[in-house]
């Protein structure tokens, strides 16, 4: 009773101020986010050019969305772009950041380095990256927008290059909260370096690696400033109805274009494969809390 | 362990130490790969790349000076609006985020809970979702400039720093602040005084990645602001493929070089709230 007294003295008069606190985060919220996600969902069952003239017509632009042969097929590529990512990304970065925990000389120097492209925004990298692989692609007189699978491993490369630091930052934290204890145990009751890595260690950084899973998987498939100033799609192949397949454009550029690009009409298509987009995000980011949260009641 | 094994085991470690010394100057040669191309004349960019440039090859400072008015729009523009932005936006989000995430905590009622639940998904909300409807009602309600797009930046950031800050308001004992109200201190001076002090290791993580992502965000402020009058650092490195139909890329390294240099030595010079505040902002949940 009286602990509540005491919050209720404090709470009072901070709720008599409710709008200083809450009232400019609450409005900005509203008109940043809330409000353009409702009218999201609502457009994306309308035929709309402008948003005044939207006119409601059921799951027409979900019907057009699926049978969109270029939206099927950056949804496959972004999949698979993302998978191999994925691998790549935690396999290395977790290499780099065991060997960074190893008291070698000169790790900080070392992690310093692997973590600086990070920090480099997606639109420069494409064109940094760009400039690279045509300068090695053009002793062999082709190009990275002439060739789908240049365009795949090069995103690759880039990703790698990129997120490799990142994802090892998190490797490290988890290695260095693994027990000394834990690790010495092994050594004398024999186990070799490797047993001590596969037995010991990795089941003990787990977290990260379902941190770094999931943040590696919606990275991969939420990519686009890298994907559009690498290759934005190139190279195109034309249908036999005329339209063009962009070999290498991935879910997030393909509903850009379908919005910005696009003949007109298309724009409550590309609302509908937004909304399709969300729930495949968030449907993931759902999976890693609900598995977090499991594992976190097994420890 | 006797010494020989110890030697052994020393030597493994140099040897190690030596190869991840290696990859390190590999993973170094994209950027030396810039550097030296911002000084090489144009048409040798495609063709050689991976020469240093001498002779004739050699521009010295040419690409500088030519990418500076580059593509049709002065690049110290785009640098100012970019510093602009970031600099406001971030500052606007971690004022306003920390007061409401401090509310929220203390008062907590359903409509508290309400608004961080909401702040919670908006994080695993992709800006594809909002994207068109956003920049519509930002351009309605005239947020499409420099000095009040950081407003729109503030709505669409708010979830991560809440997030984040609420978790840090809820570790902290609520006895100081209940100590300073007895003593007289009305909200706001218990906001300002005591409570804001305490928040700063996650105003620096919170600062450290809203200036990372307002940085480098390319859709954002492409798709709000008219890009006729105001450009950012990302917006005008991706323009100036389009202004001139084939690309000056030795002009083109110049300006990246320019734009990556403020960045590396805002690394170097605080590695370590960065590093720091990227692991808390990925450690979420």
């Amino acid at each position: 009773m009286d602990g509540k007294k005491k919050a209720g003295f404090f709470k009072n008069p901070l709720r008599r101020w409710s709008w200083l606190f809450m009232g400019p985060v609450c409005a900005a919220f509203a008109i940043g986010f809330v409000w353009p996600f409702i009218q999201g969902i609502y457009l994306s069952f309308c035929k709309f050019k402008l948003i005044r003239d939207a006119k409601f017509i059921g799951f027409g632009n979900y019907v057009s969305a699926f049978a969109d042969e270029t939206f099927k097929h950056a949804f496959w590529y972004t999949a698979l772009f993302a998978i191999v990512s994925l691998v790549l990304i935690n396999v290395l970065a977790f290499t780099i950041a065991y060997l960074l925990t190893q008291g070698l000389k000169r790790s900080n120097l070392y992690r310093t380095v692997f973590f600086m492209p990070n920090l480099i925004g997606g639109i420069v990298l494409g064109y940094i990256w760009s400039m690279i692989f045509d300068g090695i692609l053009s002793h062999f007189n082709t190009s990275i927008l002439l060739e789908s699978k240049y365009g795949f491993w090069g995103l690759i490369i880039l990703v790698c290059w990129q997120q490799i630091g990142y994802m090892m930052i998190i490797y490290i934290a988890g290695l260095q909260a693994v027990s000394e204890d834990m690790l010495e145990a092994a050594k004398i009751d024999g186990a070799t370096k490797m047993q001590t890595l596969f037995k010991v260690t990795i089941p003990n950084v787990m977290p990260s690696i379902t941190i770094c899973t999931f943040l590696g998987l919606t990275n991969g498939f939420k990519l686009f400033d890298q994907n559009l100033a690498l290759t934005a799609g190139q190279p195109f192949i034309i249908q036999p109805d005329g339209s063009n397949i962009k070999t290498t454009e991935m879910l997030a550029l393909n509903i850009y274009n379908t919005f910005y690009n696009s003949s007109s009409g298309s724009q409550g298509t590309a609302q509908a494969k937004a909304v399709i987009f969300f729930i495949l995000v968030a449907g993931l980011g759902l999976l890693q809390l609900a598995y977090t949260r499991k594992r976190e009641v097994q420890q | 362990m006797d010494k020989n094994t110890l030697s052994a085991e020393n030597r493994r470690k140099n040897i190690l130490s030596a190869v991840l010394g290696i990859i390190c100057i590999i993973y170094v040669l994209p950027v030396v790969a810039v550097v030296i191309n911002s000084f090489k004349v144009n048409t040798y960019v495609k063709t050689n790349t991976f020469d240093i440039p001498t002779g004739e090859m050699w521009a010295g400072f040419a690409n500088f000076i030519k990418g500076m008015t580059f593509g049709n729009y002065p690049f110290w523009k785009s640098a100012m609006y970019s510093t602009l932005i970031t600099i406001l936006s971030t500052a606007l989000i971690l004022l306003f985020t920390s007061m409401a995430a401090w509310y929220i905590a203390r008062v907590n009622s359903k409509f508290c809970k309400a608004v961080y639940y909401l702040c919670v998904f908006s994080m695993v909300v992709p800006f594809q979702m909002v994207m068109f409807t956003l920049s519509k009602t930002a351009d309605k309600l005239h947020l499409n400039t420099p000095w009040t797009i950081p407003i729109v930046y503030l709505g669409f950031g708010a979830g991560l720093a809440i997030f984040m800050f609420v978790g840090f308001v809820k570790s902290i004992p609520i006895e100081i602040e209940e100590a300073a109200a007895i003593d007289g201190c009305g909200p706001l001076r218990t906001y300002f005084s005591v409570v804001f002090p305490m928040l700063r290791p996650t105003m620096i993580s919170v600062g450290i990645l809203e200036i990372m992502w307002v940085w480098n965000d390319y859709l954002l402020p492409v798709l709000v602001l008219d890009i006729n009058e105001y450009r950012t650092i990302p917006i005008h490195i991706q323009y100036l493929k389009g202004s001139y139909g084939t690309v000056d890329l030795g002009a083109t390294m110049a300006l990246i070089l320019m734009s990556i240099i403020p960045v590396i030595i805002f690394y170097l010079a605080c590695q370590k709230y960065i590093i720091k505040g990227v692991a808390a902002g990925a450690v979420k949940g």
